[in-house]
């Protein structure tokens, strides 16, 4: 496996615990697919594929997504990171310090209970802070990449707490390479 | 794309004359505050446009309907049904039979009448002061393409309700807005603009890029919005005249949001957000010069103009919670104006400059409210499960809004500032984040 510049994406995303087939190819994460121009035909568009593994192997993308866990959650209005956060992230800062070929996207989010802008700079700021603890646990900062999707990518959609609770969120996406 | 303002080709008449000279005495009898809250509309009768010749029958009824139901749409407003008319408008120049109309309690009385030469049509009206039995300033024509014989109605109906109310109309003018689709977890959202009454919608962007809070520019020329094209936000400046567009506002290693137009059209006011935290920038727009207007480890977002252009109000959380501040237009020192229960969100100044309208939360609503622009005189206009981003009507009286009930889609509303007349806004889908553009020359 080797990192090369050109090569993009297994946006192997999250949500893959409903992925059955660890082959399958990368799916768009949280953030969904906002690509950028160009005519939607049947070529690649340049994308990749590659394998999500086997969640049984600690160096799999499917093993950080499913077993360590791909994303932290957050009290309202708060980016403060809890005991719980903490323990996920030092799990995924483990698996990419002994994963360095992938690069990460960061996303962070926000419930619906504020308003659209207000929640763009708040996912934004749970997603620095994401960062910056994982910066702390020796991940290199020029592997991550931070996006904020303020409210606009709800995990879940049934307007009452239960959803708000996993809505307000940070993902972090493992991108890169495989081969 | 084709041109979305469509310029009347010509308006003829002498609308200023007519209009300064006779508004003040002759308009009294009718006159309408607005600002009180209109508890009992005022009936007004609008029969067909008469037809002046056999092409312009088909458009006879149609622009009666439209200038019916802007009138209507006010609240100010309350039309007599044709069926309990005793009179009939068969000529335009005939002298009006005052006692047929008061019979059945007008106050107002509109006539017009209409004809059509090919793709040419002139439209004319006359309004009445049915209990003083006088007309109210002169009769006006409007000549155009028939394309465009919804505005002429628009236009109709804002000298009617300007006659009658002493203020701007805002009939005749556009709003962009976020037309969505597709499942709440991966909603497609989508740049439109249609007329203030929901008609003649076009899409402006293709779904393709996640799109968010689109402003128009005072003359109407220019739509500035965030969008995620790159994969993360940025600002796109779209000339709505050729469909060309542009990111602009880039900041290094920043996410580029809340993008807002000044007065002048000349510069823009954006959020960035890096490193945790949201700042707010202003970028002159030909030179691409930008320059730093606050610097607080606090989220700054949201900003808008005050009409002079000399200050900005925007939301903060500085202070713990979401708050509205004013600060002078090039930065400084940072004034907090909302002080109630809550928190206060996304502030926008009057295009009159009397008010800011914004979001609040408590308690678990939300709410569109207006304050003085020093704070005080806070009144609360809605509430709901979800109220937010409020957008004024170029005449300062109304407000648009996005509404989303507990569970459903989001919807465009618009209310009065007295918190009268709550009003769905038809659209074609879900829609949210409406931006209410200038009045049309």
């Amino acid at each position: 496996m080797t990192l090369t510049s050109k090569t993009l994406l297994v946006l192997a995303a999250l949500a893959l615990a409903a992925c059955n087939n660890p082959r399958a190819g990368g799916s768009f994460g949280g953030g969904g697919a906002d690509g950028f121009g160009g005519p939607g035909g049947f070529n690649d568009g340049g994308i990749s594929v590659g394998n999500l593994g086997d969640p049984n192997d600690p160096n799999s993308i499917a093993h950080f997504q499913q077993r360590i866990g791909d994303r932290v959650f957050f009290t309202v209005d708060s980016s403060s990171l809890n005991d719980e956060a903490r323990s996920t992230l030092n799990g995924q800062a483990r698996w990419l310090t002994s994963n360095p070929q992938y690069s990460i996207i960061i996303e962070g989010h926000a419930d619906e209970r504020g308003t659209r802008e207000y929640n763009v700079a708040l996912g934004e700021r749970r997603a620095n802070a994401v960062m910056q603890y994982l910066v702390s646990q020796g991940v290199s900062a020029n592997r991550l990449r931070t996006v904020s999707y303020g409210k606009e990518r709800p995990v879940e959609a049934c307007a009452a707490q239960r959803c708000w609770d996993v809505n307000r969120r940070s993902v972090t996406t493992v991108s890169g390479v495989s081969s | 794309m084709t041109r979305l303002f469509h310029v009347l080709p010509a308006l003829f008449l002498v609308w200023f004359a007519a209009f300064a000279a006779t508004l003040p005495a002759q308009a009294q009898p009718l006159r309408l505050q607005i600002t009180e809250g209109v508890i009992e509309p005022m009936p007004f009768a609008m029969p067909a446009f008469v037809p002046e010749n056999s092409a312009g029958n088909q458009y006879s009824e149609a622009l009666a309907r439209v200038v019916s139901a802007n009138l209507t749409n006010t609240g100010l407003f309350r039309e007599i049904p044709r069926s309990a008319h005793l009179g009939r408008i068969s000529s335009f120049d005939a002298s009006v039979n005052y006692s047929d109309w008061r019979a059945i309690n007008t106050q107002a009385l509109i006539t017009g009448a209409v004809s059509v030469s090919g793709n040419r049509m002139n439209v004319k009206f006359r309004l009445f002061d049915v209990l003083s039995g006088q007309q109210i300033g002169e009769g006006l024509q409007f000549g155009g393409s028939t394309d465009n014989w919804r505005r002429m109605a628009h236009k109709v109906s804002d000298a009617v309700y300007s006659r009658i109310t002493g203020e701007g109309g805002y009939f005749d003018s556009r709003v962009v807005f976020i037309s969505e689709s597709g499942s709440r977890g991966n909603r497609t959202k989508r740049l439109a603009i249609m007329d203030q009454d929901g008609e003649n919608m076009q899409y402006l962007t293709d779904g393709r890029a996640l799109v968010l809070g689109p402003r128009m520019s005072a003359s109407g020329d220019r739509i500035i919005y965030t969008t995620y094209e790159t994969g993360s936000p940025r600002i796109a400046l779209m000339n709505t005249q050729t469909g060309q567009r542009q990111l602009v506002g880039d900041i290094p290693g920043a996410m580029t949001f809340s993008p807002r137009f000044s007065p002048d059209g000349r510069s823009l006011v954006f959020s960035a957000a890096r490193g945790g935290n949201t700042d707010l920038y202003r970028m002159d727009i030909s030179s691409g010069q930008i320059q730093q207007l606050t610097s607080s480890p606090s989220i700054a977002t949201a900003p808008s103009f005050s009409p002079d252009g000399r200050f900005i109000t925007f939301e903060s959380d500085r202070s713990g919670t979401s708050q509205i501040y004013v600060m002078p237009a090039n930065g400084g020192e940072a004034r907090r104006i909302s002080f109630g229960q809550g928190r206060y969100s996304t502030p926008v100044w009057s295009p009159r400059g009397d008010l800011i309208a914004f979001t609040k939360s408590n308690a678990g609503r939300f709410h569109i409210g207006v304050m003085r622009t020093d704070g005080s005189e806070e009144r609360l206009l809605t509430a709901s499960f979800l109220d937010e981003g409020p957008t004024w009507s170029p005449n300062g009286r109304v407000v648009k809004f996005t509404r989303e009930a507990q569970g459903g889609d989001p919807a465009l509303f618009s209310v009065d500032i007295t918190g009268r007349n709550l009003r769905r806004v038809p659209t074609p889908g879900p829609a949210s984040d409406p931006a209410w553009g200038p009045l049309l020359p």
